[in-house]
């Protein structure tokens, strides 16, 4: 399969920063053509003056994916990749460039879009099917297999506002999940659901890309993206950074994010005492195998004379569960006179048998003394756990030994 | 290519296909073979009415009528009641305040099949009205997060209103039955007639619903055009009130043509409506197709800031 799928010639979208998320008022609008009757010909964008209001929320957005390609599309909250999605599939038009799409295109910017409370399932699952763009026919052919994958045979017709928030997410995204067309654009809809209704969406979106369908596939949840796509495409205030193998991408993702992402207060609050870089010591990449343990390092500035400090330590899931919350004081470490200049901490942490996935590690100090108090945080360091996966969306998955013996008649 | 935002070329257009590549996109290494081939690029000159794109979603158009008269007829206890009782209770306060105290006219035809024969449209139009104008704004969910062609949103919420309109109207059969007034064969144009409504209803409705997704004032300002437009419409009073060329010049609000050509259709009043109606079908055609063309051109901004 060679065939062009999609192709983007300086895609561009340009917002009015401020005014987009405002109402204008009629009373307003008469002001502003009283003032200058141009606005009546003229399009809005056209209007400002100000150069400080605009804001490029894609910017020369260029590339070409072919037919069966399956497109990782990553970057941090705010970088354009929803933005990017709405100009493909059509929701806004572009200020600038051009895109072709060849095939018919599915877009699923967000599960049970249409849904009504007052219909029941099959209603629902109707109209949804309309409103994603499927024929009556299609939808009447697939509507066995979508109750089936949603499981809520019992409850098809019971109005969904008697549905469990489970129930209701499996059935939206189920009818999503039997669009069948060429070209799928996927945003971010595994975000939602417990783990094992992740793990069947990521199975649905597997089976879609096995079927030589072309996705398109926002997320941040770089498991997922690892597992599903071939290449990515990374965009970065708008702009795209890089396209490339997966690999490549997820790593250029976390060069992005490690060099922006803080958690909590921000750094320099109390004159220069802060954190270093959090290192992960001994190896090239940010991978580490679930068996093995870990040393992790970071150098602390403490710039003022202070009684004593705390150091905490956290590892965070992609779900933002705190997998684990390590705390120690300064009481417990050799007595020194000063606790001014540079410290290097180091964390030893042994074999944990976490699930594979991304994980965020990072410090926190708390600081006693008279001048100065205060909380300070690092930035966080990405780790890639990597191993065999429990499949049933555990945290842990440790190699324990099983023993059956019999112990009685 | 001149007047396209956003153009769909189905199989059968395969040159159109290749002139839209000519113009939108330098490097023409591999041309899709795919049957659809949608070209998207910044909206500039003038806007194409779209009819083809309307047509691909036409099936959408349905369910969203159809979830419309579903969800009305669901959440409310008297259901489909309601599409009588409001025109009817309407009709006796009129019948006993304007046709019994006031003693307006009502060219010889029983008071309350007279302003009965006016509020059928009219309640119709008024509620079309209305739900259309708000239409855009209740559905930013799907414009926000769905592609398709925007004007189905207010398409489907005027047609919704046929349902309470057939309901409304068996009360009709059984009042001229009650003042055993037989139809004349003039009935057939009741047909012509509710489409001028109609498109009357859609045509203002495009307006405001395109101008409530920008300014929410309208929200406010719908219940008062629909109030102060009933009074200039002959629904408690005959337009024979008034004497030619004034009567013609009234014609020019389209409500009154469709309200005196029911009246003239279904109880042979006396007063045959001619220019009147003329008038108002040209005021309607005028306000949808300004009305469709205002709403094209918005159209684009709706998903930004709806």
């Amino acid at each position: 399969m060679n065939d062009v799928a999609i192709r983007a010639e300086g895609l561009s979208k340009e917002y009015l920063v401020g005014h987009r998320q405002r109402y204008q008022t009629l009373r307003e609008s008469i002001v502003k053509l009283i003032t200058s009757p141009k606005h009546l010909r003229r399009p809005r964008r056209k209007a400002t003056r100000d150069q400080d209001d605009r804001m490029w929320a894609v910017k020369d957005a260029t590339f070409e994916i072919k037919a069966g390609e399956v497109i990782g599309v990553v970057g941090r909250n705010g970088a354009g990749k929803s933005t990017l999605l709405k100009l493909l599939s059509r929701i806004t038009d572009p200020t600038e460039g051009s895109a072709d799409i060849y095939g018919r295109v599915g877009s699923l910017l967000e599960v049970g879009t249409g849904f009504h409370n007052e219909l029941t399932g099959r209603e629902n699952v109707l109209l949804n099917g309309a409103i994603l763009g499927m024929k009556r026919f299609e939808i009447q052919k697939q509507f066995d297999n979508i109750v089936a994958f949603a499981e809520v045979e019992r409850f098809i017709d019971m109005p969904v506002k008697h549905y469990s928030s489970g129930m209701y997410l499996r059935l939206a995204f189920a009818v999503a999940a039997h669009l069948e067309p060429d070209t799928l654009l996927v945003d971010e809809v595994l975000a939602v659901g417990d783990m094992a209704f992740q793990k069947r969406c990521l199975g649905k979106m597997n089976d879609v890309a096995k079927q030589g369908r072309t996705v398109l596939f926002v997320s941040h949840n770089m498991g997922a993206v690892r597992a599903l796509c071939e290449r990515g495409l990374v965009i970065d205030r708008g702009q795209i950074v890089h396209q490339g193998p997966i690999g490549e991408s997820i790593a250029r993702y976390y060069q992005l994010t490690d060099t922006t992402s803080t958690h909590g207060s921000a750094l320099p609050a109390t004159g220069s005492t802060r954190f270093g870089t959090v290192k992960l010591e001994g190896r090239e990449s940010s991978t580490v195998d679930q068996s093995e343990s870990m040393e992790v390092s970071v150098d602390l500035r403490i710039a003022d004379e202070i009684s004593g400090l705390t150091l905490l330590c956290l590892l965070v899931d992609m779900q933002q569960r705190t997998v684990f919350h390590l705390r120690e004081d300064s009481s417990s470490f050799a007595s020194r006179k000063s606790w001014k200049g540079v410290h290097t901490i180091r964390l030893t942490v042994p074999p944990m048998w976490l699930e594979p996935g991304m994980y965020s590690l990072y410090f926190k100090a708390l600081l006693q003394g008279q001048t100065t108090s205060g909380r300070h945080v690092s930035d966080s360091l990405n780790i890639d756990i990597s191993g065999s996966a429990s499949g049933w969306g555990a945290v842990l998955t440790p190699r324990a030994t099983w023993e059956i013996r019999e112990t009685g008649e | 290519m001149s007047y396209g935002r956003i153009e769909v070329v189905t199989g059968h257009d395969e040159a159109e296909a290749e002139l839209s590549l000519e113009v939108g996109s330098a490097s023409a290494n591999g041309v899709g073979r795919s049957p659809h081939h949608v070209h998207i690029e910044p909206p500039r000159g003038w806007i194409s009415l779209g009819l083809r794109d309307l047509w691909e979603y036409r099936e959408l158009a349905y369910f969203l009528v159809w979830r419309d008269i579903k969800v009305r007829y669901k959440q409310t206890a008297l259901g489909a009641a309601w599409a009588v009782i409001q025109p009817f209770f309407t009709m006796v306060v009129f019948s006993l305040f304007f046709g019994r105290l006031a003693k307006i006219p009502s060219d010889g035809i029983p008071y309350p099949v007279f302003s009965y024969a006016g509020l059928l449209p009219w309640t119709f139009f008024s509620n079309a009205l209305t739900q259309s104008s708000d239409s855009l704004v209740s559905s930013a969910n799907l414009i926000r997060k769905v592609f398709f062609p925007r004007l189905v949103i207010p398409i489907a919420s005027v047609l919704a209103g046929v349902v309470d309109f057939a309901l409304a109207f068996l009360m009709l059969l059984f009042l001229l039955g009650y003042y055993r007034i037989a139809p004349t064969a003039h009935v057939i144009w009741l047909i012509p007639f509710f489409a001028l409504a109609m498109t009357t209803a859609l045509g203002v409705g495009l307006w405001l619903a395109a101008l409530n997704v920008k300014f929410r004032d309208v929200r406010y300002v719908v219940p008062f055009i629909a109030q102060i437009w009933m009074f200039i419409t002959p629904i408690a009073y005959p337009s024979s009130l008034l004497h030619e060329p004034w009567k013609t010049l009234y014609g020019l609000n389209p409500m009154a043509g469709v309200v005196e050509g029911f009246r003239w259709a279904l109880l042979g009043s006396h007063t045959t409506p001619g220019s009147m109606i003329f008038a108002s079908a040209g005021a309607s055609a005028a306000i949808l197709i300004g009305g469709i063309f205002y709403f094209r051109r918005m159209e684009k901004t709706f998903a930004d800031t709806v």
